[in-house]
């Protein structure tokens, strides 16, 4: 039985192998703690902040901020050099968005393919509403067929009232 | 109204079902290039070879050429690599390989051991030529036009399927 198990966990092992491969040497002067240490604690403040709404590429769901992958702090280098050089966040944010697309904003810009995702869940918010206040005014005009109407209900409280 | 009551849910659930169907296809490791269509950028870079003398991306102009970003780290190349053989062997279309933040006497090692499809191959240090292209594994391979403009973009190892289907077709059609 346990054969079979360890010879099972190969065969998808085998599976899981990285179809594109992904560079993690750190040495020990580079990784997240290092990162910027050279700068001014305002300016590293301010890159922090700005790495904080960058992807990762390569783990991606972590921040560029966060990642110890070896692209993050080749990044967060030239992010640091483009910074000297007097870059605004905008500019390092275009500078990025050339090479790896809007992927690498963690907050999409607002244009005609992302519409749907930034008005979408309001749109359908209002068609929630809309739908519900159809329904209510609906249910009040015609009460439904198979209901006693009021009066019916007035007829058996005087029954009930007279005869006690 | 009671054909309504039916007809919303279901409606949703398909609504559910092709998104998740959609979503079961499509590979978030897979980033689309924002450089398709655009120019390739420029670079100059050692080549791995004895004397480090400089190649430059101009020196292919006026070719259709594949730029392959590989590194003897990683294993996914090493899958590649004789796929990248057989279609050195074929002559097709010249491939430069961008050893990609790789030491050097790695590098040399790989392609001693296990051929050189390369026409030639320059080392990427410090990566910064890799982020110009927006890699972010490897191998990563881009067709690159006589006029200098990146056509397509393969993320992983180039198959023989891909080969035959989309890039001898490309290099053909942008030959001619």
């Amino acid at each position: 039985m346990s054969r079979i198990f360890i010879s099972l966990c190969l065969v998808f092992s085998a599976f899981a192998m990285p179809a594109h491969a992904v560079e993690q040497a750190a040495s020990p002067d580079s990784g997240v703690a290092a990162t910027h240490a050279k700068l001014d604690p305002a300016m590293a403040r301010r890159l922090k902040t700005l790495e904080t709404e960058l992807r990762c590429l390569v783990c991606q769901n972590q921040t560029l901020a966060d990642s110890e992958a070896g692209l993050a702090q080749d990044l967060r280098n030239q992010i640091e050099q483009l910074a000297l050089e007097g870059k605004s966040d905008e500019e390092i944010k275009l500078w990025l968005q050339a090479r790896y697309g809007d992927f690498v904003l963690y907050r999409p810009p607002v244009k005609p393919q992302t519409w749907f995702l930034w008005f979408g869940p309001f749109v359908l918010l209002l068609a929630a509403l809309a739908f519900w206040m159809w329904r209510l005014a609906s249910r009040r005009v015609e009460p439904r067929a198979d209901e006693p109407a009021a009066e019916e209900f007035e007829h058996v409280l005087e029954a009930a009232t007279k005869s006690s | 109204m009671k054909l309504l009551r039916f007809a919303i849910p279901l409606g949703v659930f398909a609504l559910l079902v092709v998104f998740l169907w959609r979503g079961l296809g499509r590979d978030p490791h897979e980033v689309p290039s924002p450089l398709l269509g655009k120019a390739a950028p420029a670079f100059a870079l050692p080549a791995l070879s004895k004397d480090d003398s400089v190649v430059s991306s101009d020196s292919m102009r006026g070719k259709v050429w594949l730029l392959n970003f590989w590194g003897s780290w990683c294993f996914a190349c090493r899958d590649e690599h004789p796929t990248l053989m057989r279609l050195a062997a074929a002559n097709e279309v010249p491939i430069v390989g961008i050893d990609w933040k790789d030491d050097p006497s790695a590098g040399k090692a790989w392609l001693a051991n296990l051929g050189d499809p390369y026409l030639t191959t320059v080392k990427d240090a410090s990566g910064v030529v890799a982020i110009d292209y927006g890699v972010y594994g490897a191998p990563e391979t881009f067709l690159i036009d006589r006029q200098g403009v990146i056509r397509k973009k393969f993320i992983g190892a180039i198959t023989d399927d891909e080969i035959r289907n989309e890039l001898l077709p490309l290099v053909h059609q942008l030959n001619q």
